[in-house]
């Protein structure tokens, strides 16, 4: 058993290096003073300088944010009534389907999600005359819908996991469903909500081949700008924005594990 | 009198207001239904039938860049179905090749993951809860920085004069940096690389249910561990393993980033093939009947995928 355990620790601990050795060469290379990424050339910040001097990558870094901050706002608002109306209403009749357009997000590659909604973007235009050119509406709207899939799943395990007779002792005392869902659910779900959301920000922060199906010429995303630039080869200034985006998502992970600590305790003390 | 008045009109007022909540909350559910169907619906069912559409017509030189499928000519309706798209994807063996090379690399790399993912996710599942949820924490967290930075910093890693080579020539092992950018090696990297968490975690979803009792019931019987693993662990765990290789499977075949940043020119994979079709031939016909034929390739895996997850929400 010993020798097993040993052999199990050995074969973790190396799939952790794989996991993080390329992630801290990033953040050490960012550091360099020599415009080769892979060889130390003495520290500098200099190439953190030039990012913020690169107007390109500054613009589509805030058109990125701003598609984020609507998208993840949509996508949790689909995503929570989606997964409320599966988990808690009997049957009715596009159950089924809409279980199943939920999930499917999840596993679609992305080059058919952006194609297939390109094309319909496209045909729209021509029926209806709308959505009136491509750009960071249509994204939002893509984005929107693959988040929504993401967050239902956060926001599913969660409404499983809720004690029924809360919401149970609030109807018996008559309050209308309605109330219930925002007096008593929501609140109880809130958790998953903000981590369903900031989910849905990062991908969405992230994505490539969706965002260049859907786009239009007004409008590049940090991840399109920064892929152009991959392309031809590697650059500091990328490290550095790796860096920037490593440093705030570790950041925002550790304050999380912190408040969760913390108000495991305070349930404990009660 | 004018308050008597009002207070008798206002009870028909509140009556008639009263009903028309009713029949609204009646109307509620089905109205609050309607939210994520129709949303669904229209940005995620209704493309793949435009899809389907646009890849039986046929290419043009014009805006959008294909010819209606039906137009109304003198009182006739005229359908035109064009399934040259699809004879030619069958003719041409670029698109068989890049088929068959997308599946083989993506099983070989979910093989991969399986491998490297199981004694992680086995070890994550058996260590105190404390532990437990700091080294998930450390599964995750690549997953929420960004995929495209960490596709990037392995051409880093693994160039003529990357990190690999230079450590490589410094302990005196090679003489010649090997070439590793840039070949299928580096593509089978990269997968593995980011898809890991998705292996991990189902499997330790899978494998932190399992009974203790079973294991302690076969080594009672005198089973060594080896035995115990390949007899009761490894078949209990099936639907984890079947759930958590279909989520790196099925993304893995119509990956593009990964080829496109650390394979060769000759590493063609479908996810590829696609993006080169729409953006630099502008074929949208072709595109979409590559589209097609990927989704009807991964049928089979999907349906897996629905069976096994829902297996494991069964086993709850």
């Amino acid at each position: 058993m010993g020798q097993q355990s040993r052999f199990l620790k050995i074969v973790a601990l190396l799939g952790f290096v794989f996991l993080y050795a390329p992630i801290v060469s990033l953040v050490i290379f960012s550091f360099n003073e020599s415009k080769l990424v892979t060889v130390w050339g003495g520290f500098s910040t200099k190439w953190y300088a030039e990012l913020f001097r690169d107007p390109q990558i500054l613009e589509a870094a805030w058109v990125s944010i701003k598609i984020a901050l609507i998208s993840a706002t949509i996508a949790v608002v689909i995503g929570t009534v989606g997964s409320f109306v599966l988990i808690r209403f009997k049957k009715f009749r596009s159950k089924g389907l809409l279980s199943m357009m939920i999930t499917a997000p999840l596993v679609m590659p992305e080059v058919i999600i952006g194609l297939s909604l390109l094309l319909l973007f496209v045909a729209m235009q021509g029926v209806i005359g709308w959505p009136g050119g491509r750009g960071m509406m249509t994204i939002i709207i893509a984005h929107s819908t693959f988040g929504a899939a993401y967050a239902a799943v956060v926001i599913q395990s969660r409404l499983v996991d809720m004690d029924l007779s809360i919401e149970e002792a609030a109807q018996d005392l008559g309050a209308k469903p309605v109330r219930v869902f925002f007096d008593v659910t929501l609140p109880v779900i809130a958790p998953a909500l903000l981590s369903g959301w900031l989910l849905v920000f990062t991908l969405s922060l992230d994505d490539l081949v969706i965002a260049s199906f859907v786009s239009g010429p007004g409008a590049s995303t940090l991840p399109m700008v920064v892929f152009s630039k991959v392309r031809l080869g590697v650059s500091p200034d990328v490290n550095a924005l790796a860096t920037i985006i490593i440093g705030i998502v570790s950041l925002g992970i550790i304050a999380a594990a912190l408040q969760i600590s913390r108000s495991k305790k305070h349930g404990a003390e009660r | 009198m004018s308050q008597q008045e009002t207070h008798q009109g206002k009870l028909p007022g509140a009556a008639l207001l009263g009903r028309a909540l009713h029949r609204i909350g009646m109307r509620g559910r089905g109205l609050v239904i309607a939210i994520p169907v129709l949303w669904l619906f229209l940005f995620f069912l209704v493309p793949f039938l435009v899809v389907a559409k646009i890849s039986l017509s046929e290419a043009a030189i014009a805006r959008p860049p294909y010819l209606p499928l039906w137009n109304w000519d003198d009182g006739f309706l005229n359908i035109t179905l064009n399934f040259g798209n699809y004879l030619f994807l069958f003719d041409d063996p670029l698109y068989l090749s890049a088929y068959v090379e997308s599946v083989k690399i993506a099983a070989v790399s979910t093989v991969i993951t399986l491998l490297v993912g199981y004694p992680m996710a086995y070890l994550i599942a058996r260590s105190a809860p404390d532990t437990r949820n700091i080294l998930l924490m450390l599964v995750i967290l690549p997953f929420w920085t960004s995929f495209l930075l960490r596709v990037y910093a392995w051409i880093g890693f693994l160039k003529g004069n990357g990190i690999i080579n230079n450590i490589l020539m410094k302990i005196g092992l090679i003489d010649e940096p090997l070439v590793m950018l840039q070949t299928d090696f580096a593509v089978y990297i990269g997968i593995v690389y980011t898809y890991l968490p998705f292996m991990i975690l189902p499997l330790f979803a899978n494998l932190v249910k399992l009974d203790q009792s079973y294991l302690e019931a076969s080594a009672d019987l005198g089973a060594r561990p080896i035995t115990t693993f390949f007899t009761v662990t490894l078949p209990l765990s099936a639907s984890g393993i079947i759930a958590g290789c279909m989520l790196v499977f099925i993304p893995a075949v119509g990956e593009f980033v990964i080829p496109a940043l650390l394979g060769g020119p000759d590493t063609l994979m479908i996810g590829r093939v696609l993006w080169n079709e729409f953006f630099s031939n502008r074929d949208w016909p072709i595109a979409s009947a590559v589209a097609i034929v990927m989704l009807v390739v991964l049928v089979i895996p999907i349906m897996l995928l629905r069976k096994a997850q829902a297996a494991e929400a069964g086993a709850k």
